[in-house]
């Protein structure tokens, strides 16, 4: 019995920090096997329940075990629409992975790496439905291209629904293109799910701004039926401390857009980006990861990623953890900015640090960090990310009449991800504040059965 | 893929060109912007709406060539597309509630002030409107500014063309003599602070247009965020959703002029690039 998970092979990290290619390279069939092996297809599989989507896993395992690349992605596509991006950036430690029984003495089955290599390996192409009439049924607006648009629309796309996809960037993806770096989620994959959404005959604009360049109520004049909401939580939390508007203090969102979405990672990209010299990265989630990661690569002598709990309340994925660890980001646990200070070009040049310690949990569970009296201290640094969390854009909520939402400025919606208005459905991040692409998608899933319902009985 | 339908130079550095973009001209109001993308490498830049033609569909910019992006989109020929182009992005000009207003444009400033001053004249709003140049030879749109108002002035800092001086001479001189519901100043940001300055003893609102480096222009990065200070508290604004207008005697503008410096290095490059790029072909 292999007590350790097969190990995956990966860029090593002398030559990683030198590039933005993919670090985890995928397994072999080889190794796919060897790991499928060591799940023991327990019959209450506990792995299912762990899955925000409920993959039926240990079916998908069986198949895999027997060859059968095909039929083992068939089984994830019943209940994931995007295996090949949620295989790579789910948080499976805290998910299927968490509840596997092997787990339990060992290590668990990488239930994630062989979601992974079944996506990237298929072969029949699963995008062409040969049971869609070309008559479509009615239109549904999809406001927002992340992984909450995404699955929505595939699924309606499914049932023969005439989708459109509107999206506020240039490219279509959300986080998935400008929020996860390629060395986590090459682009490519991304292109390609959204390819196979238009040979499903979902059709997608860009550069539309639902609430700006075209209202919900133009999108009922144009014969849009129903709606769903997935415009994410893209607004930037600051820490409104002193000097976090001197030049070379970015919002995590803003340094990851620069970096992922206009390529300011490639040499010869027009946009400019700052990371040279000492980059700190205040947060402890995978967004200040990716910041981190992307800083090193982009060239900064030295990173730090400066969180006020402690390792063990790290919020970020651990593989996500482990990697930036082997990269060399420098990890400052227990402490956190006061102020930010710069020189006389109105550049950072330093930011003064005080220490925490960890008192009781708050609401969430979450130990309280507290400020510890006289821990100040200053470090020198010329670049500052941001990474402390964000907010739904309030531009969607501003342009719907009577569109509830709670006090983070988060959509209400019930257990069908209905909104407050009729006919609006929504899912993702503009509902649950900054969560993950699993929980995403799996809020798309929902509101595109609730929309069909919907849509039947009209 | 946005369609430009026509192209010419106001002077030799302004460029305006109207943009096939229908559903942008049917939503754009005054003081709102667009952001565009030259071509698919190209960065992301806003450039303020200097007029509509909801009946053609078509957007009108005019812009100054500052950089590489600028340049490059100068290059662009009639019949040409350019890669991406959004809006109406930011908030409209709040000018329905005017009734006598001075509108200050100072340089490029002026393709922004004019639909400004275009609306007023329209809502039957009495308009004084000053514009400065340099010299002559970069002077734009005063026939468009004439005709739209009740009262114009010319400034030229050389005195080659109207009046001697910067836009705060006669602003002062009218401020003295008469009073306004508003000033409205549009232009470089160190114009924008002198003329709040200048306003500032007799009491009458200023709101200014802000333009910082901005990337998506929709909220989600804080590229383009600049502090007011409100009663002595510092607060943080985007200027891409909550401006671009502002009102003037809470901005501060030192920093902004500091804020848009971040990457003069590297525009400076990269102008240099692409001009060489047009030397070699």
């Amino acid at each position: 019995m292999q007590k350790e998970k097969t190990l995956m092979p990966i860029q090593l990290p002398e030559e990683r920090i030198h590039n933005f290619d993919e670090v985890a390279l995928g397994y072999t069939f080889e190794l796919a096997l060897q790991e499928a092996n060591r799940c023991l297809n327990c019959p209450n599989k506990p792995c299912v329940k762990g899955c925000p989507v409920n993959i039926d896993i240990p079916s998908f395992i069986c198949s895999l075990k027997k060859g059968n690349i095909d039929e083992a992605y068939e089984t994830i596509l019943k209940s994931s629409s995007l295996p090949a991006i949620c295989g790579r950036v789910c948080p499976q430690e805290k998910q299927c992975e968490s509840k596997c029984t092997l787990g339990i003495k060992f290590e668990p089955v990488a239930i994630g790496r062989l979601e992974r290599f079944v996506a990237d390996n298929h072969k029949k192409d699963y995008t062409k439905s040969n049971s869609i009439s070309p008559t479509k049924k009615k239109k549904v607006a999809v406001i927002g291209s992340g992984p909450s648009g995404l699955a929505c629309a595939y699924d309606l796309a499914k049932e023969n629904y005439d989708v459109t996809i509107f999206e506020a960037l240039h490219e279509a993806g959300g986080v998935l293109v400008y929020g996860i770096p390629e060395f986590r989620l090459p682009k490519t994959i991304v292109k390609k799910e959204i390819e196979g959404l238009k040979k499903l005959g979902v059709k997608i604009e860009t550069n539309v701004v639902i609430g700006k360049t075209l209202t919900i109520d133009d999108l009922k004049v144009m014969g849009f039926e129903a709606f769903f909401i997935g415009t994410g939580a893209g607004l930037p939390n600051f820490m409104n401390i002193s000097g976090e508007t001197f030049n070379g203090v970015y919002s995590a969102n803003e340094f990851l857009t620069r970096s992922n979405l206009l390529k300011s990672y490639l040499k010869d990209s027009i946009t400019p980006i700052r990371s040279d010299g000492v980059v700190a990265v205040i947060g402890g989630g995978n967004v200040a990861m990716d910041a981190a990661r992307t800083a090193k690569r982009l060239g900064a002598k030295e990173v730090y990623i400066i969180y006020r709990r402690s390792k063990d309340e790290l919020p970020a994925r651990k593989e996500e953890v482990e990697h930036a660890i082997e990269e060399g980001i420098i990890f400052k646990f227990l402490s956190t900015p006061i102020k930010i200070l710069g020189d006389d070009n109105f550049s950072v040049n330093s930011i003064e640090l005080i220490n925490m310690e960890l008192g009781e949990p708050d609401e969430k569970g979450r130990r309280r960090p507290i400020p510890i009296p006289n821990s100040n201290h200053i470090l020198n640094v010329d670049t500052v990310v941001m990474a402390v969390g964000t907010s739904p854009n309030p531009i969607i909520k501003d342009c719907i009449k009577d569109l509830e939402v709670n006090r983070h400025g988060c959509l209400i919606v019930d257990e069908n991800n209905l909104t407050s208005v009729e006919g609006v459905y929504a899912g993702g991040d503009i509902v649950s504040g900054a969560a993950t692409v699993i929980s995403a998608m799996g809020m798309g899933k929902i509101a595109a059965k609730s929309i069909h319902e919907y849509l039947k009985n009209k | 893929m946005y369609k430009i339908l026509s192209k010419k130079y106001l002077n030799p550095t302004v460029v305006e060109m109207k943009i096939s973009a229908p559903l942008i001209a049917n939503k754009a109001l005054p003081g709102q912007f667009v952001i565009l993308r030259v071509n698919k490498e190209g960065e992301r830049i806003p450039l303020t709406i200097a007029g509509v033609d909801k009946a053609l569909g078509l957007v009108k910019i005019i812009f100054q060539i500052v950089g590489a992006t600028t340049l490059l989109l100068s290059k662009k020929e009639c019949g040409d597309c350019i890669q991406d182009f959004v809006g109406p992005l930011g908030k409209p000009s709040n000018l329905d509630h005017l009734k006598k207003v001075c509108v200050i444009g100072g340089g490029v400033g002026c393709a922004i002030a004019l639909p400004i001053v275009e609306y007023l004249h329209q809502i039957g709003a009495n308009v004084t409107s000053i514009s400065g140049f340099r010299n002559k030879d970069l002077v734009i749109l005063e026939e468009e500014f004439i005709s739209n108002s009740n009262r114009h002035i010319l400034m030229t800092d050389d005195g080659s063309v109207g009046r001697l001086g910067n836009v705060t001479i006669p602003l002062k001189e009218l401020l003295e003599k008469e009073t306004f519901d508003e000033v409205i100043a549009i232009g470089p940001l160190v114009m924008m602070k002198y003329v709040t300055l200048t306003t500032k003893p007799f009491n009458i609102p200023v709101t200014v247009s802000m333009n910082p480096i901005m990337i998506d222009g929709t909220g989600m990065c804080g590229g383009c965020r600049l502090s007011l200070i409100k009663n002595n508290e510092r607060i943080i604004k985007f200027a891409c959703v909550d401006g671009p207008d502002f009102n003037g005697y809470e901005v501060d503008f030192d920093e902004a002029i500091k804020r848009n410096k971040i990457y003069l290095e590297k525009e400076k490059h990269e102008y240099e690039k692409t001009c060489n790029l047009f030397k070699t072909r």
